[in-house]
């Protein structure tokens, strides 16, 4: 039987990955609950009600907790915060024996990255002590109060202010796209600090709790009925400078990690994500189904558009090794992790496709008796998020040609001139 | 290609790159049109010095991997081929060097031996005359007759075929599938060139009218027949997609420069956003292309389980990303890309041929279909 390893745990041997391996194998069975595969299916689905959403929060604050008693949270996070220390191929096989096992799925992003990574990179000792365990045990669940209802992609463009009075900070403004902000406990805020300086150089990055006065929490419907997005209005929140993460001014410098960390999301090494998980898009399996479940399995056509799904899918994961490996080795630019996040939206939106088109007329009016087909219409029509959420295609297309492949940048006209004159469009949502 | 080639296999890829440069240039692969084998015979010995066809071969038989992984050795010897479009039997020579080592008869390892040196060469005739050219499908005859076996049928396209002095034939025997390994100059054997996209890469239909061969031509290994010839048309297909990688590498780098070079209205062809997209694209097929080539490659090595599925997505993938990458490449030049003085057409060329070798792309979607369907159909 393998030693109950808490935070304060002080081996001083680096455990081998098999040993490792086995011990996380034994203590998963032990204790974790088996799930269906089709439980981690589908793009924001409507599938659940607040109740259920609420209790598989609980449920995760506790797994989470769990693993951290087992010595099995943050694998890859430093001892000192009570992480492991142990290496990305120790991530990875316990990604692997996760595989058909409850996890923590709601502490992995954004908690634990890109938010408790930016800690890490930029937070004090103090900021470290603070929250990097207090996440690890399951106590503090994490957004990004990054993206603004003034536009998603320029992200740099952030309109919602911070005025330092005294020894404190006074945010206004709104922040949007957060998933499941209404059960969740700190948000990790860039605001703008400045306007009288180009947009890039008058950021800072704050940490806020979510629940407090002045953070109003309004959750945005879906066209499918789902409500887990969230809009947040921020009324005079005061924020302590004791917790401002990086230079005042110099919230660019952590925005363009946290981004980083953001597109690394399915490679890195501070995330758990079941080996072969499909990334809450759909996968061939649930393809496999749907063909069952409209009696078209054995079809020449059903195969083929089954072995495309698969094959886009194996490509992916490949990919994303290759991806993660060659960052890690210096072989590829850190920026290549936008490589990935273009092939995971293209072809995610592909494999939605195939799966409508396999689903046939359910995919238009299904009843509950349709099996794995009647959710196909409804995932079809939110197909586009895969390609939206994370950063957009568009943007990953734009790093990757001028961060990758070194092609000229786009002229920016907002450069080098103060934030306060940039043109700005009429407010959308606010 | 390899991401973390050991140091060895480093000075492998590099010894052929440099091989390649000095004697296959564009210029002498565009000399090369007319030219019936498509290479000078010198050159295809002194490739086989440099191991062209011995990686897959045992030490015992006198051949030997770098690093212990066989087939990812061989990857970047098929990689260099691409990124040269050089020109040489090397998948057919390799599929046949290595199902002889594993026969082990001594008559097959003094034709291994004449492999191993350059001095000849051999062809696998598996694919068959449409409408038997779909994935899989073997009309052509191995049957018993006395203590003798009769070929009967017609193969095509055979990849240097007809300049092999050995062919491996794979046929229907009764039930099961066979394999014999003849000479090509045998009694009612009939070779006939075929014109190809590629321009130095040679195929030809061999006709099998009564072909007599003694019970030893037999090619027999450890395994079932059946999974044999699904072990060589892995390897087969998995050096292709190496090597149209390494010609996809090669187009998109060609492209890249010349999108940079390249000014209109004033501006480089790089600086404009829609191109700068399309870019994007092909690089995220191109990193793509290179992950599963080597996971089908590293599968092969391993032995691994889920190797049918990943050779099958490898090609699935690379026929359809490969030529759709070149193709942009050439749309990206624009007139100048559909010229003949142009090199862009030699890689081109090569994925083109590549892509519709060994079975399409629709063929390789519906195998990795089918392997899904029938693992899970039941869960």
């Amino acid at each position: 039987v393998s030693p109950q390893r808490g935070a304060d745990a002080s081996t001083d041997v680096t455990e081998d990955v098999e040993s490792f391996r086995l011990r996380a194998r034994e203590w998963i069975r032990a204790n974790l609950r088996t799930v269906p595969p089709e439980a981690t299916v589908g793009t924001l689905r409507n599938d659940r009600t607040d109740e259920e959403e609420l209790a598989g929060v609980a449920r995760n604050r506790e797994v989470q907790r769990m693993l951290f008693d087992a010595g099995l949270a943050g694998i890859c996070f430093p001892r000192e915060y009570g992480g492991q220390g142990l290496t990305p191929a120790h991530q990875r096989a316990f990604n692997e024996e996760v595989v058909g096992y409850e996890y923590p799925s709601r502490f992995q992003a954004p908690t634990l990255s890109p938010c408790a990574a930016v800690i890490l990179d930029f937070g004090t000792e103090e900021q470290k002590q603070r929250h990097i365990p207090a996440i690890l045990k399951g106590e503090e669940l994490w957004m990004q109060f990054l993206s603004e209802p003034s536009g998603g992609s320029d992200v740099a463009g952030a309109l919602t202010s911070a005025v330092q009075e005294g020894d404190d900070w006074v945010l206004n403004g709104s922040k949007v796209w957060t998933t499941g902000a209404w059960w969740s406990d700190w948000g990790l805020c860039l605001a703008r600090t400045n306007w009288d300086v180009p947009k890039h150089r008058g950021l800072t990055v704050f940490m806020l709790p979510i629940r407090q006065e002045g953070v109003d929490v309004h959750r945005i419907e879906m066209l499918n009925g789902s409500k887990e997005f969230c809009q947040e209005f921020l009324t005079d929140v005061r924020v302590p400078d004791s917790d401002r993460i990086g230079d005042i001014d110099g919230g660019w410098a952590v925005g363009t990690r946290w981004m980083f960390h953001e597109r690394m999301l399915y490679n890195s090494p501070l995330v758990t994500v079941p080996t072969g998980s499909s990334h809450g898009g759909l996968d061939a399996a649930t393809l496999v189904k749907v063909a069952r479940d409209t009696g078209r399995l054995e079809t020449p056509e059903a195969s083929e558009l089954i072995g495309e799904a698969r094959t886009l899918e194996l490509v992916k994961e490949r990919l994303n090794e290759r991806l993660g490996r060659g960052m890690m080795a210096g072989k590829l630019s850190d920026q290549a992790a936008a490589i990935g996040r273009l092939f995971h939206g293209v072809s995610a939106s592909r494999i939605s496709t195939i799966a409508f088109e396999l689903a046939g007329s359910i995919g238009a009016a299904w009843s509950d008796e349709d099996g794995a087909a009647k959710h196909a219409g409804e995932d079809f029509l939110m197909r586009q998020a895969s390609s939206i959420g994370g950063g957009t295609t568009e943007i990953a297309r734009n790093v990757i040609s001028e961060r990758v492949l070194g092609m000229p940048r786009e002229r920016a006209m907002d450069r080098d001139i103060p934030f306060r004159d940039v043109p700005r469009g009429a407010p959308t949502r606010s | 290609m390899l991401l973390t080639p050991t140091a060895d296999q480093e000075v492998l890829r590099a010894t052929t790159a440099r091989f390649l440069d000095d004697r296959m240039s564009v210029d002498v692969v565009r000399s090369l049109r007319d030219d019936p084998t498509g290479y000078p015979a010198d050159y295809w010995t002194q490739g086989a010095e440099l191991g062209w066809a011995a990686l897959l071969v045992s030490e015992d038989n006198g051949g030997g991997t770098v690093s212990g992984f066989a087939v990812q050795d061989l990857s970047l010897i098929a990689h260099e081929f691409g990124t040269h479009a050089a020109p040489g039997p090397l998948v057919p020579v390799n599929v046949v060097a290595r199902a002889l080592d594993a026969s082990g008869s001594a008559g097959h390892l003094e034709v291994l031996g004449e492999l191993l040196s350059g001095s000849a060469t051999a062809a696998w005739c598996y694919g068959e005359a449409a409408p038997h050219d779909r994935l899989g499908d073997i009309e052509v005859s191995i049957r018993g007759d006395g203590s003798d076996l009769v070929i009967d049928g017609v193969k095509r396209p055979v990849e240097g075929g007809a300049d092999a002095a050995y062919l491996l034939v794979t046929g229907r025997s009764g039930a099961g599938l066979s394999q014999v390994l003849i000479r090509s100059d045998a009694p009612g054997v009939t070779v006939r060139r075929l014109s190809s996209a590629d321009l130095t890469r040679r195929f030809a239909e061999i006709t099998f009218d009564q072909v007599r061969v003694p019970a030893d031509a037999v090619v027999e290994t450890r395994i079932d027949p059946a999974d044999q010839v699904a072990r060589q048309l892995h390897l087969a297909l998995a050096l292709h997609a190496a090597e149209s990688v390494g010609a996809m590498q090669r187009a998109f780098d060609m492209t890249q420069a010349w999108a940079a070079d390249r000014y209109s209205f004033g501006r480089a062809l790089a600086s404009y956003q829609a191109i700068k997209h399309r870019f994007a694209d092909m690089a995220s097929w191109l990193e793509g292309g290179h992950a599963i080539s080597d996971a089908a490659i590293t599968a092969i090595d391993a032995d691994a389980p889920e190797t049918d599925e990943l050779v099958h997505a490898a090609a699935a993938f690379i026929g359809d990303y490969g030529t759709e990458l070149l193709q942009e490449c050439v749309q990206l030049h624009g007139g100048i890309g559909v010229t003949f003085e142009h090199d862009l057409h030699l890689f081109l060329r090569r994925v083109t041929v590549n892509r519709a070798s060994y079975g399409t792309p629709a063929q390789h979607r519906r195998k990795v279909g089918e392997l899904n369907t029938q693992r899970r159909d039941t869960a």
